[in-house]
């Protein structure tokens, strides 16, 4: 929610003079008018999760917020580390949050672990980048958009009792700068409370000496410098999760239950969940917030835009003309534009040449083909017609035959009558 | 292939009617489950309210910035108004001019800063004074510097905001609300009135005022606010609280309360005298003493609560997400315009355009 972001003025600025007021104004309900605000339009949160598959995230998370988020457990054999982002409206009292936790699925299954903390940066990139992109553009709407960048990284170390991994440390490295890290150790119940602050001080020497920079709680407020400091010495939080309740004296609480012993979640003796939920939500979260927009997203958006080629002033430090500037760019734009569009009218003109010419050489063929059926059409005709005149010639000449015989036969029959005639005189 | 999902969220209906949210959905990375528990109630304490606390220590902490504008013709009371408004000398008020002083051809604008606090709230009141305004024979285009005074905050504002490496917390100098002071006629809206009011109600948030509404009866208030109100809705002339962007019912309801009743007939005085007893701040004359504060006697009171105790974060907001973004869009859109040699403005180092073209390349 920008509006928070945006009304904060730049502190104790220059030329202007305190004055005092001789009444009451009335404006000290500025800070309730604003809370107001915010809170009928609720308020986003994303926690992002990284840690191996089973180091029991999801049941953190649930125990976090006192809720049942629906979780499947992922199987060890994803070939690739993926995000999975789940968003819920949680409600308390009159304050509605919208929460979206990521979790890593896959995260230090594979073999080759080269590539896992790639796509963690991706998925954190992609938000800043669409934030970026709701910011320039020209109708935007910032006031109701969702704000999906993650505003705090918990990173589950597991417990080892040694050191970090170099996965963890290599990944945190990538991470620093991008995003709010909260490293916890997980699954706290299987060290030794002796082992357990041995372990501590083995891991922050080990970021130290490595230069990675995870949240540090502020100090700058007096009113909760004090315990920001005393739990910034208590990082990391050794975390136990879980969402079942065991009965302790009379209250049911959240605890693991095991032959040798109850693990309360809620007791600070045993872990240090409630400091976790402590500085998570109750103390800092609106600062978790304030860093991830004016620190994390501004250096983004600086180096893309640098990257894109955009200066406030030019190589000899003197305020670039905007104009200049401007214009150099869509030149250059336009002309990549101009020759692509070519070489794309170039790739057509020529298929449509193939193709006419393919088509030219069917056509031709089939001419050739019908020019043949023709030909041979036309032979057959006149073989035909031969065959006619050779059998009505041959009808005509029966018939004249026939015609000639009948006739013979007519004279033989008359020479016959004539010859009894004179039979019959004689006698 | 993996086809990418988007996530959708729903929206809680009853507590939000009347206001359009569209939630762009979470990019992901990859194709994810989704999982909306709608309002849920938590089991047990988690501390989510303590983000309030929080919200409120940090704005207390940075301070907030207020900026005022008054318009009027000299005379009308401006910075007595000012002054009663904040109770402390925030303008000086100009005594009578000398008549060469009252020959000026323009209207300068002047803006003063103080630091005011109360209850440990620290406020940067700047309040942007306009002598001149109306004085002259020929008013025309008297708003002329006052608009340039306007869109020259938001071109500040936008130019830091443009800029690669920013500014923490920008410096906001535009102006949240500009009140208008009508001379207390008892007949309508001047055609100075109309015409000022119709161009800044554009681009900020105007709150008329009836000024030394100590000259007008009750009944001649009343059918003076009637005909004022008349008036503004035939000119189209749109002051706070605008109508259009009521969020929600509540604040239809709580604003056309305030509606029925702008302009508010106020007095202004910075003198105190004894009333049964209490010192209270009033206007003494021969015939009584006008106490400001009361509301039987004058709306000053209304004023002030809608300035400051109620709808001063509101002012801010509306100047935010409607004036100054309204402005914004305008000026990319003609920086746009301008780089194919339509016009010489040129903008910012031409982010947005090419930002937006490059995504889509």
């Amino acid at each position: 929610l920008s509006s928070v972001y945006l009304c904060l003025s730049s502190g104790v600025p220059e030329n202007a003079r305190p004055l005092s007021l001789s009444g009451h104004v009335g404006f000290d309900s500025l800070p309730d008018q604003l809370v107001n605000k915010s809170t009928s339009q609720g308020f986003c949160f994303n926690i992002l999760c990284i840690g191996e598959t089973g180091i029991g995230k999801s049941t953190l998370m649930d125990t976090l917020f006192n809720t049942n988020f629906e979780n499947f457990e992922s199987s060890h054999f994803e070939p690739r580390v993926k995000l999975r982002a789940q968003t819920y409206d949680l409600q308390e009292s009159n304050v509605r949050l919208k929460l979206t936790i990521v979790n890593t699925v896959g995260f230090g299954d594979q073999m080759n672990k080269q590539e896992s903390y790639q796509h963690v940066v991706d998925y954190i990139d992609t938000q800043f980048e669409s934030y970026l992109q709701e910011e320039l553009k020209i109708k935007r709407s910032l006031h109701n958009y969702h704000d999906s960048r993650i505003h705090a990284c918990l990173y589950f170390i597991a417990p080892s009792g040694h050191s970090l991994k170099s996965l963890d440390l290599v990944t945190m490295k990538k991470l620093d700068s991008k995003v709010n890290i909260i490293p916890v150790i997980a699954k706290a119940d299987t060290i030794s409370k002796s082992e357990l602050h041995k372990f501590k001080i083995k891991i922050m020497s080990e970021l130290v000496s490595n230069g990675v920079q995870i949240y540090q709680f502020p100090t700058d407020d007096e009113t909760v410098s004090k315990i920001n400091t005393a739990m910034n010495g208590h990082l990391p939080f050794a975390v136990v999760g879980s969402t079942e309740e065991v009965k302790i004296g009379n209250k049911m609480v959240k605890a693991r239950q095991y032959p040798w012993g109850v693990v309360q979640v809620e007791n600070e003796n045993h872990c240090d969940f409630v400091k976790l939920r402590e500085m998570l939500i109750c103390v800092n979260m609106e600062d978790l917030r304030e860093q991830t927009h004016t620190r994390h997203y501004e250096l983004y958006r600086r180096c893309k835009l640098e990257e894109m080629g955009f200066r406030d002033t030019d190589p000899e430090s003197k305020p670039v003309s905007l104009q200049e500037t401007y214009e150099a760019k869509r030149q250059e734009f336009l002309q990549e534009l101009q020759r692509r569009e070519e070489e794309m009218r170039q790739t057509f003109v020529q298929r449509v040449k193939e193709k006419e010419a393919e088509l030219k050489e069917a056509e031709r063929e089939l001419q050739g083909k019908f020019e043949q059926l023709k030909r041979l059409h036309m032979e057959e005709k006149s073989k035909l017609d031969e065959k006619r005149k050779s059998l009505e010639d041959e009808m005509s000449s029966f018939s004249k035959k026939k015609a000639a015989a009948e006739l013979l036969q007519g004279q033989a029959f008359t020479a016959n009558s004539n010859l009894k005639k004179d039979k019959d005189r004689k006698k | 292939m993996e086809e990418e999902r988007e996530v959708e969220l729903q929206v809680e209906e009853d507590s939000e009617a009347g206001r359009e949210t569209e939630i762009p959905p979470p990019q992901l990375a990859e194709p994810g489950t989704q999982g909306i528990i709608r309002g849920r109630d938590l089991f047990g304490y988690v501390g989510i309210e303590a983000v309030l606390d929080q919200m409120r220590r940090k704005t207390m902490k940075a301070g907030f910035e207020f900026n005022i504008m008054v318009v009027g013709q000299s005379g009308l009371g401006k910075s007595t108004l000012v002054n009663t408004l904040f109770k402390s000398k925030v303008s000086r008020k100009s005594c009578t001019p000398s008549y060469e002083e009252k020959i000026s051809r323009t209207v300068h604008l002047k803006s003063v800063s103080h630091i005011i606090e109360e209850k440990g709230v620290k406020m940067r009141l700047t309040v942007i004074d306009t002598p001149g305004f109306g004085d002259q024979i020929n008013n025309e285009n008297c708003w002329d510097p006052i608009v340039k005074y306007i869109n020259e905050q938001y071109e500040k504002y936008l130019t830091e905001e443009l800029h690669i490496t920013r500014k923490r917390r920008i410096p906001d100098t535009r102006v949240h609300c500009c009140v208008y002071f009508l001379p207390a006629t008892g007949h309508r809206l001047r055609p100075i009135d109309v015409e000022f009011m119709k161009r800044l109600g554009k681009i900020v948030s105007i709150v008329p005022v009836i000024a030394k509404a100590d000259t007008l009866t009750m009944d001649e208030r009343l059918d003076f606010k009637q005909r004022i109100r008349q008036d503004l809705q035939a000119s189209g002339i749109r002051v706070y609280p605008q109508k259009e962007y009521d969020e929600d019912v509540e604040d239809r309801i709580r604003n056309d309360k305030i509606r029925e009743n702008i302009p508010f007939a106020v007095v202004g005085t910075d003198k105190e005298h004894q009333v049964n007893g209490n010192k209270v701040l009033g206007r003494k004359t021969k015939w009584g003493i006008i106490e400001v504060e009361n509301v039987a006697h004058c709306e000053f009171a209304n004023l002030r609560d809608l300035l400051v105790r109620s709808h001063l974060q509101d002012l801010k907001d509306v100047t935010h997400y409607i004036h100054y973004e309204t402005y914004r869009v305008r000026r990319l859109n003609e920086s746009n315009a301008s780089v194919s040699g339509l016009s010489a403005l040129p903008l910012e180092n031409g982010i947005t355009e090419k930002y937006e073209a490059q995504s889509q390349l």
